[in-house]
Formats: structure tokens, C-alpha cells, sequence
């Protein structure tokens, strides 16, 4: 066979004389560049693998040349940043929630911070502007729910609201009045217009005020008489145009009848200190601080 | 035309399935056997309708008179399968990609975007693609080795084989049976079908490799092998489970924590490797030739490009798994066994392209030869972006972005959907036994449509990972988080809607491809310029 070679016309290379269904086969060699680049690959990988952790033994692995981890340089890259975070952490522990505004570098580094936890903890529920949701309280306004102090919003921060693994929880408990039957239905039909009275929105005149005297016997006593709601007891204005679960009157009629009790879990334990506060000067900073 | 065992063992199947439906532990599993019992309730009526009661020795003579004659039935159905799968695959791509664009779309909860994106990669990679290789590997290995396809029937099982597979695990989808693992999520019964249905490919593969009539095996095979062979491998052990109940639709993995993830990622990845990349490269090997009608470029390369591959693909899965609980040692081999593929990747592509030496003038005056060279051009660039994309540095980047995606479709649309087309295109002619196509316009059309479709998406993605992998990694002067990550997904929208733009020019594409081809099929021919060069050397000098 390899007398007769026989060879390509339009490359002038010779074939490997095998044929399959028409299609043969040129003896070209390897191209140049292809081998180079193979080559080229294989060391640069060799040396790779001298250099980082590479090769596994029975009971260990190669540890390369200076015994580089990826936990090892996450671990070096946090404490450089926690040292650089250092000091101004320190003091933001270390200074009264008030007087952190009186030093402009610290408010800075405590607003800063507060910022970007709120991103990766709260944004979830209180959205990414904390502008809140549908169920979730908008923290840019002044229609606090505990207050809006720096001391207040601390204090939810660090226990949350409802929270039951945490003993010092914000806790207030609307009562089930058509589910566990406190009230008639007719008489939450006519407090749910009554509410919607006190809040300025079209009302049934009629039913508001027979509500009004089911309002004073049993609501007065944690959203106030006028509905300008208690912060202490965690109870809402329910005088103003700002609505948590809704303000049409099948909505307000759902809540009283069997209220939908949202939670809010603390961070003590979870977050730093340090973060806690800075998430306390964040939120106080977003416009409804007091 | 069909004997009394498939229909009395098809029957039997039906009924098994109605207990199973019947007896069920859950209702999701209830409710996948009672498919499964229409489905083979229907394959026994069809059957039972073309059933022949004439004497075998009468029938079967024409048949047996030229055993050597090839086999080409099952290929032809499997033309029609690949089309008809591919459309329907990019249909459902098209669908996914509005879901992210305009979330409200997902209609729940069977058509939520969890479920319709494992329908669009299994349909476009498993039903597509594995009908593709299905019915190019028996066409190429009957031509190749000038032997009938081996085991009689047996091809035709496996080709009803696999339609079954791909209607159980796209109706698991849809109904909410996964493993939950990534291009292997049906469920434990479905993969034991599958490696019934892959083995007996293997067995009809390998019987007609065996009693060939050319002394040496040609290079498309040894693809073609090494893609069943290893595929069986990795959906074995990947697929190892325990199923809760012999009637019920969950199942365990046999691992668990990272080494489940490194072998999700094995398979994951060689899923890519030998599915998409040899399995296409063996069709690449029979059709560019034949296409460009020269002979392959190199037989030495592929042979180094061959081995080089199947050595080094099956080592770069934990490349998936960079800075996770994977130990560093792993993930450093992962991505240097990724660097060195890159060559061994591209010896496909180079052998590829200068098959076409000599021949090159015909890539203006033949679109299907023109559809191969694309195919050859995306190969080469998503087998240079996957390694780049397997270093750590890049990676910690790109991973978890869109670039990943846009890196996966240029591979697939680019590469595994131009070289089917360009494939498709070439068998049709020659398997209904007419002259030409339909019309070389449309497939021109069809060239112009994927391409710009597939640049578009490509392009996007690009944009929308590296903004996406730059916006995670945003840190101030003092260290803290710049972006959230609803806020990362905000900046996406625009991207996304450019996105289903891609995805309609690609789907519009295919279908002009399935309508070219139908009428391939019923035999005409449209009336139309013909496709020739327009270049002045073929007019005569006065």
C-alpha cells in the first residue's frame, strides 16, 4: 500500500488511503501553533499546580508554594476590613445613640454601614428604598408603629416585633373580636365604618355612629380616643391616610374580625452590635426620625 | 408491519401503569402513571392497527431479500423528531426568557418559571439535541461502516425508547417531580428508562461498528462512542438514588453535601462534554466533509484532538464549583484541567474549518455549508470562553451571572443547533429521496435569522452578567455593599426584553427550517433565483 501514495490534488497532501462513504483523509501533521498552544496549556497548568493547592495524597493534598486557602484570604480580606472598621466601631458601641450625630465622621460610618446591612438583612420584607410592602411598615415616613426615636427603633432592631425567641419582644396582641366572637358581626361592620369616619374617608353615617360607642368600649383603650393610635402598646394611628392591611371597609372589617399579627425578627445575637447600631442611624436617618 | 410481542409487552406496560396509578403513594406519582398508561394505551392501538396477520414467511421476504440495504426509516423519524423537538424547545426557551422579562407571566403552578426551565434545556438539549445524535449516529454509523444497523427492531426502540423518556420527563416537570439536580432532574423510574433505552443504543451502536464491512473505524464513530459510553456512565452514577417507595416519585441521592455537588457537576459538566461536544463533534466529522465534499483535513489531529478530549473533559467538572465548600485542591485541578482542554477543543474546530481547504468558495454559494462554518466559528469561541471562564479570577466574576448563560447558549444555539441544521438540511434531500430542497433561499433566511438571533442574545447576556457580577461585588470606600440584589435584578430588565428579541429571530429561524423541510418532504420545490455566487468571474468577457 505505501508504494502508491496517493495524494490529494487541490492540497498536494497525501491521504491516508482510507476511504468511509466518500470521505478521506489528509496525512497533514499537527499545525504548529495547535501543539504550541497544547503545550503551552500543560505547563502553564503544571505550574499551577505547584503554586496553589493542587494534588491529593491519602491523607492530605499539595499545599503549594506558600500554603495559600481560599478560607485562608477570605479570612485575611474580613480582618483587614474589620481593622480598618476598627476604630470607628469602637466609639459608635462606646457613644450614647444620641450624640453619634454630633461627631460627622461617625454618623457617616454609621450610616454608611446601616445602608448596606439593610440591603442584605431588611430590604427583603421593607424593600430595597425601605418603603415597606403591602404588609410590611414603610420606615421613610413619621407614622411610627414603637416610636421612632433612636432609642425606639434600637430597641425593635435588637428584639423585633412578635418575636418568640426572643423574651424581650415588642409584644401587643390585637384580640380576634369576630373570630373568637368579642363582638357581633353587626357591631364590627359598624366600628369599621366608624373608623373609616375618623380618618376622613367616605363613611355610612348611620352605622358610624352606632360604631362610635362599640369604638369606646373596646378600641379607645390602645388606639386612643381620637385614634391617634399608642405607640407604647404598638397599637397604629388609625386616624390618618396611612394603612397597614388595607383601609377599604371589607379590609378594616377582615383585620378587626381576625387580625393578621405581622413579624419582625430581633437581631440581637444575629448581627453585631456594631451593625445594630449603625441599622438604628440608618433607619432613623430616612426621613420619619424623631 | 409490527409483530405480536412489542404490542402484547406495550399492553402489559399499559396496565402495570394503571396499578401503579392506581396504587400510587403520592399523588404526583398517581398522576405521572396515569401519562404514562394513555401513552402506552395509545402506542398498543396504533400498533394493533398496523398489525399484519399474513404468515411471516410471506411478509418478511421483500425485507430479508436485501439485508444489506441500510436502515433508514428510523432515521427519517428521527429527522422529523429533531425538528419537530426543536422548535418546541425554542418555543419554550422564548417562553422562559418573557417570564424573567415580565414575572407575571408565570402562571402557577404548572407553568411557573421553575418548572418551564428545566422543559426548555432538557427539550432543547435531551429532545433536540439527543434526536439529533440519535438519528445522525445511525445514519453516519450505517454509511461509514457499509453495514445495516444491527438488532432489527432494536433501533426502533430505542427511538420510541426515548420519545417516551422525553414525555415522562417533561410531563414531571410540569407537574413538579425533579430530583433537583441540573439537566438531571426526572425522577428515579424515568432515568431507569432512559439507561434501559441507552443501552440498548449502545448495543444497536456497537453491533453495527462490529459487523463492518470497512477495515478501519472512521473518526465520527469513535465520537459517537465515546458519547454513549460515557453519557451512560455519568447518568448511572449521577443518578444513583433511593427511591421512599417503589410507588412513589421521590427518591434520594446516594450523596450528600459537597460530594453530591461535585457529582452533579461531573455529570453536569460532561453532560456539556460529551453530549454537546463529542457527540456533535462525531456529526460534524461525517457532515462537513460530505458537505464541503473534501477530504478531512488532519487525521492525525483528530486522532491527538480525540484522545486529548475524552481525557481531559471528564476532569474539568469542579470548575462549577469554584470558592463553594469544595476543597481548594479540587477546584485548582478543575480549572487547569479546563485550561489544557482548550486546544483539544479547538483541534475539532481546526480540522473542522480546513476540511473546507479548497472548498472555501462554496460557503458564498452554499448556505448549508455556510450554516457548518458558523457552527465551526461558535465552537471554537464558547470551547475559548469556557476555560476562560474556568479561571478562578474570571469566574469569581461570571459565575452565578448571565454570562454563564449567554456563554451555554452560544455553545448550543451557536454550535449543537447550527451543525443539526446544517445536518437536517443534508439528510433530507438524500433520506425522502429528492433532488434538492425545497428552497436554498429560506435556508439562507434561516442562516440570517439564527446567526443575528443568536449574536443578539449572546451580546446581551454579556452585558447583563458582567453588569450584574460588577453590581454584587460593589463596595464604598468603607467597605460596605453598595447595590442589593432586587436592585441588581431592576437593572436586568431591559437586557431581558432584549433577550426575547434574540430568542424570536432564533425561533423564527427554526421555523422557517421546519417549514423548508416539510416541504422537502411532500416533494416540491419552490420557484425561486437560484443560489448562485454573484461575483463577476462567472460572467463570460465580451
Amino acid at each position: 500500500m505505501k508504494d502508491h501514495k496517493e495524494i490529494d490534488d487541490i492540497s498536494g497532501v497525501e491521504t491516508t488511503q482510507h476511504e468511509w462513504d466518500g470521505i478521506k483523509e489528509l496525512n497533514n501533521p499537527l499545525p504548529r501553533s495547535w501543539l504550541w498552544g497544547l503545550y503551552g496549556t500543560i505547563i502553564f497548568s503544571i505550574g499551577y499546580t505547584i503554586v496553589y493547592p493542587a494534588w491529593p495524597g491519602i491523607t492530605t493534598n499539595t499545599k503549594g508554594l506558600w500554603n495559600w486557602s481560599s478560607r485562608g484570604e477570605l479570612a485575611t480580606e474580613i480582618s483587614k476590613v474589620e481593622e480598618s472598621r476598627q476604630v470607628l466601631g469602637n466609639q459608635l458601641v462606646s457613644v450614647e445613640l444620641e450624640d453619634v450625630s454630633q461627631n460627622a465622621d461617625l454618623l457617616q460610618f454609621a450610616v454608611n454601614g446601616g445602608k448596606s446591612a439593610f440591603k442584605v438583612y431588611c430590604s427583603q420584607c421593607h424593600g430595597s428604598g425601605a418603603n415597606g410592602g403591602t404588609i410590611y411598615p414603610s420606615l421613610i415616613d413619621d407614622d411610627w408603629i414603637w416610636g421612632g426615636t433612636l432609642e425606639d427603633i434600637y430597641l425593635t432592631l435588637q428584639h423585633g416585633i412578635r418575636y418568640e425567641q426572643d423574651d424581650d419582644t415588642r409584644l401587643s396582641e390585637m384580640p380576634r373580636y369576630g373570630a373568637d366572637e368579642l363582638l357581633e358581626r353587626n357591631d364590627i361592620v359598624d366600628v369599621a365604618w366608624y373608623v373609616r369616619q375618623i380618618s376622613g374617608q367616605e363613611f355610612d353615617a348611620e352605622a358610624a355612629t352606632r360604631g362610635q360607642s362599640v369604638y369606646v368600649d373596646n378600641c379607645a383603650a390602645c388606639h386612643g380616643d381620637k385614634g391617634e393610635g399608642i405607640r407604647e402598646l404598638g397599637a397604629p394611628n388609625l386616624s390618618d391616610a396611612i394603612w397597614f392591611y388595607g383601609n377599604t371597609h371589607e379590609e378594616i372589617v377582615a383585620q378587626i374580625s381576625e387580625p393578621k399579627q405581622g413579624v419582625m425578627p430581633g437581631w440581637n445575637g444575629r448581627l453585631s452590635e456594631v451593625t445594630i447600631r449603625q441599622l438604628t442611624h440608618y433607619v432613623h436617618s430616612l426621613g420619619g426620625g424623631e | 408491519m409490527t409483530s405480536g410481542i412489542p404490542i402484547i409487552i406495550t399492553a402489559l406496560a399499559a396496565f402495570t401503569a394503571m396499578l401503579a396509578a392506581a396504587f400510587g403513594q403520592d399523588s404526583l406519582f398517581q398522576a405521572h402513571m396515569t401519562v404514562l398508561c394513555i401513552a402506552m394505551a395509545i402506542a398498543c392501538i396504533v400498533m394493533l392497527r398496523n398489525l399484519k396477520f399474513a404468515p411471516d414467511w410471506d411478509t418478511a421476504k421483500p425485507a430479508k431479500a436485501n439485508p444489506s440495504e441500510y436502515m433508514d426509516d428510523v432515521v427519517r423519524a428521527g429527522v422529523i423528531a429533531t425538528t419537530f423537538w426543536g422548535v418546541v424547545g425554542f418555543l419554550v426557551g422564548v417562553v422562559a426568557a418573557m417570564q424573567l422579562a415580565w414575572p407575571e407571566l408565570n402562571f402557577q403552578p404548572y407553568f411557573n418559571f421553575g418548572r418551564v426551565r428545566p422543559l426548555h434545556t432538557s427539550s432543547v438539549i435531551f429532545a433536540f439535541g439527543g434526536n439529533a445524535l440519535i438519528a445522525t449516529s445511525f445514519y453516519i454509523v450505517q454509511r461509514t461502516c457499509r453495514a445495516r444497523l444491527w438488532g432489527g427492531g432494536l433501533g426502533w426502540f430505542v427511538f420510541w425508547g426515548y420519545q417516551l423518556f422525553i414525555l415522562m420527563a417533561a410531563t414531571g416537570y410540569l407537574l413538579g417531580i425533579t430530583q433537583g439536580k441540573e439537566y438531571a432532574e426526572p425522577e428515579w423510574y424515568v432515568d431507569l428508562w432512559l439507561t434501559v433505552v441507552w443501552v440498548a443504543f449502545l448495543i444497536v451502536f456497537l453491533g453495527t461498528l462490529v459487523k463492518r464491512k470497512e477495515p478501519h473505524i472512521y473518526v465520527a464513530n469513535w465520537f459517537l462512542l465515546s458519547f454513549i459510553i460515557t453519557v451512560a456512565m455519568l447518568h448511572l452514577v449521577n443518578g444513583l438514588t433511593m427511591p421512599v417507595s417503589l410507588l412513589g416519585s421521590k427518591s434520594y441521592s446516594a450523596f450528600a453535601g459537597v460530594q453530591d455537588a461535585l457529582t452533579q457537576w461531573w455529570y453536569g459538566h460532561n453532560a456539556v462534554g460529551f453530549f454537546l461536544t463529542a457527540g456533535f463533534l462525531g456529526m460534524m466529522y461525517y457532515f462537513v466533509p460530505k458537505q464541503a465534499n473534501r477530504p478531512v483535513y488532519s487525521y492525525r489531529l483528530s486522532i491527538i484532538h480525540f484522545w486529548g478530549l475524552i481525557f481531559l473533559y471528564i476532569w474539568a467538572g469542579p470548575h462549577h464549583l469554584h470558592y463553594t465548600a469544595l476543597p481548594d485542591w479540587a477546584q485548582t485541578l478543575g480549572m487547569v484541567f479546563s485550561i489544557m482542554l482548550w486546544m483539544p477543543s479547538w483541534g475539532g474546530m481546526i480540522n473542522g474549518l480546513m476540511t473546507l481547504q479548497g472548498a472555501w468558495d462554496k460557503v458564498r454559494t452554499d448556505p448549508i455549508l455556510r450554516m457548518m462554518v458558523i457552527s465551526l466559528a461558535f465552537y471554537g469561541m464558547s470551547t475559548f470562553e469556557g476555560p476562560m471562564m474556568s479561571i478562578k479570577t474570571v469566574n469569581s466574576l461570571s459565575h452565578y451571572t448571565d454570562w454563564t448563560i449567554g456563554h451555554v447558549h452560544s455553545g448550543a444555539l451557536g454550535w449543537n443547533g447550527m451543525i443539526t441544521f446544517g445536518a437536517l438540511y443534508y439528510l433530507v434531500p438524500k433520506l425522502w429521496g429528492r433532488e434538492q430542497l425545497y428552497s436554498l433561499r429560506l435556508v439562507n433566511w434561516h442562516f440570517w435569522l439564527a446567526t443575528l438571533g443568536i449574536v443578539v442574545y449572546a451580546a446581551v447576556m454579556w452585558v447583563s452578567g458582567i453588569t450584574q457580577g460588577l453590581m454584587w461585588r460593589e463596595y464604598d470606600s468603607q467597605g460596605y455593599l453598595v447595590y442589593s440584589f432586587a436592585e441588581s435584578i431592576a437593572a436586568m430588565h431591559p437586557y431581558y426584553v432584549m433577550r426575547v428579541f434574540g430568542g424570536l429571530l432564533f425561533l423564527a429561524g427554526s421555523l422557517v427550517m421546519a417549514y423548508n423541510l416539510t416541504m422537502t418532504i411532500l416533494g416540491k420545490t419552490r420557484d425561486e433565483q437560484p443560489f448562485t455566487s454573484v461575483t463577476p468571474a462567472a460572467t463570460p468577457a465580451e
